[in-house]
């Protein structure tokens, strides 16, 4: 799983109402390799909550990307790259996402985040 | 002219998880007849509800180019057999998409509100007992309740919050679904709707019904349920040319 899809995630349990961000307990962390694509990067920044993935991304091990970001920081090539790394190169492969309300825990297993809800929950 | 789409040998599969059929063919199809605009239309977000064995996930990702074309690939699937067999497909394709284990697009709602530029969907759309909808394992990937509308229903209010202003919606239906009430079910969100692809097999006869957002629709379903005037919601419905076989 990717910073760029951990940042559209939120914990839906019935009554939560401040699911995001989803706190991130790290097992194993893997890096890959991803084209480098500004245009991409520059439209992802007006989408993603930027303070969810710095934190994410210290969780994740990467402390680079600085503590706030503005939209003319896109035209820095080196914030791009920083950017580009945390949102597409850093994957949760194993591990925990717990919601920052309930405490409730999300497993991710092999990459992937199992969101599914118990009966009482939805 | 061919276009690189999923290869058949190259997607994997298991007991529990439904092999690409008449309907995932239909569906890949429907995205290859539509690739010109597909293209132009430069999605960012791209989600697929219920991927199975990733045959139209990573089809999709092959025809707009993979990630080097700026396009987010994200499957879901409540059966978590399907994303292990669609982590499989995409990896022996070379893409990737982001995958989840959810019910429908639950978890991802509220951040992905209005996001979504393409859309795709084969729901579980076979006419079975209510009490088939959901169940365990493969049974989820086809039992669509009464009608086969359980599932389909459920999902069109999702698809409308999940999709950007100009977010499209392709998805598969079958004759017993009702399509053209699916279709006027979305005309009163405020969607336009086409056929894509129509399909009879031996077994099932299969639509793909593509939508997007248009203001006038909406005003024409709520004028037509002002008037409760059957022929305001034929003259709707008499756009598809094909609407004849939806009867047959």
């Amino acid at each position: 799983m990717r910073l760029l899809t951990h940042n559209m995630l939120s914990s839906n349990i019935k009554g939560v109402t401040n699911g995001f961000p989803l706190r991130i307990e790290v097992e194993k962390v893997v890096e890959k390799s991803v084209d480098f694509n500004p245009d991409f990067l520059k439209n992802m920044f007006a989408k993603i909550e930027y303070k969810a993935l710095v934190e994410a991304s210290r969780i994740m091990g990467y402390a680079e990307l600085p503590d706030h970001a503005e939209p003319s920081m896109l035209e820095s090539d080196d914030f791009l790259r920083k950017f580009h790394h945390a949102l597409m190169e850093l994957h949760l492969e194993e591990g925990t996402l717990v919601c920052p309300e309930t405490g409730r825990r999300f497993p991710v297993n092999k990459g992937v985040p199992n969101m599914l809800l118990h009966e009482d929950e939805v | 002219m061919s276009y690189r789409i999923a290869q058949i040998r190259l997607v994997n599969s298991h007991p529990e998880v439904y092999d690409p059929c008449d309907d995932s063919f239909a569906l890949v199809d429907a995205l290859l007849a539509d690739r010109t605009n597909l293209l132009e239309h430069r999605p960012i977000f791209c989600l697929e509800i219920g991927c199975g064995s990733g045959y139209v996930i990573t089809s999709l990702a092959l025809l707009l180019g993979g990630d080097v074309c700026g396009s987010y690939f994200i499957a879901t699937d409540i059966n978590p057999h399907a994303l292990d067999v669609t982590s499989d497909t995409l990896k022996a394709h070379g893409v990737h998409a982001e995958l989840v284990n959810t019910d429908v697009a639950a978890g991802l709602e509220g951040r992905l509100m209005g996001l979504v530029d393409v859309m795709v969907v084969n729901p579980p759309y076979v006419p079975t007992p209510e009490e088939e909808v959901g169940c365990d394992g493969i049974t989820s990937a086809w039992a669509g309740g009464e009608n086969g509308r359980s599932v389909i229903d459920k999902i069109l209010p999702i698809a409308d919050r999940l999709l950007s202003d100009k977010g499209w919606l392709y998805m598969v239906t079958l004759t017993a679904n009702d399509p053209s009430d699916i279709c006027l079910q979305m005309k009163k969100k405020g969607y336009a709707a086409r056929i894509v692809l129509q399909r009879s097999t031996e077994e099932e006869s299969l639509h793909v019904i593509k939508f997007w957002r248009d203001p006038n629709s909406k005003l024409e379903a709520n004028e037509a349920k002002v008037l409760n005037h059957g022929t305001a919601i034929g003259s709707f419905i008499s756009q598809f040319s094909q609407v004849s076989l939806w009867k047959s």
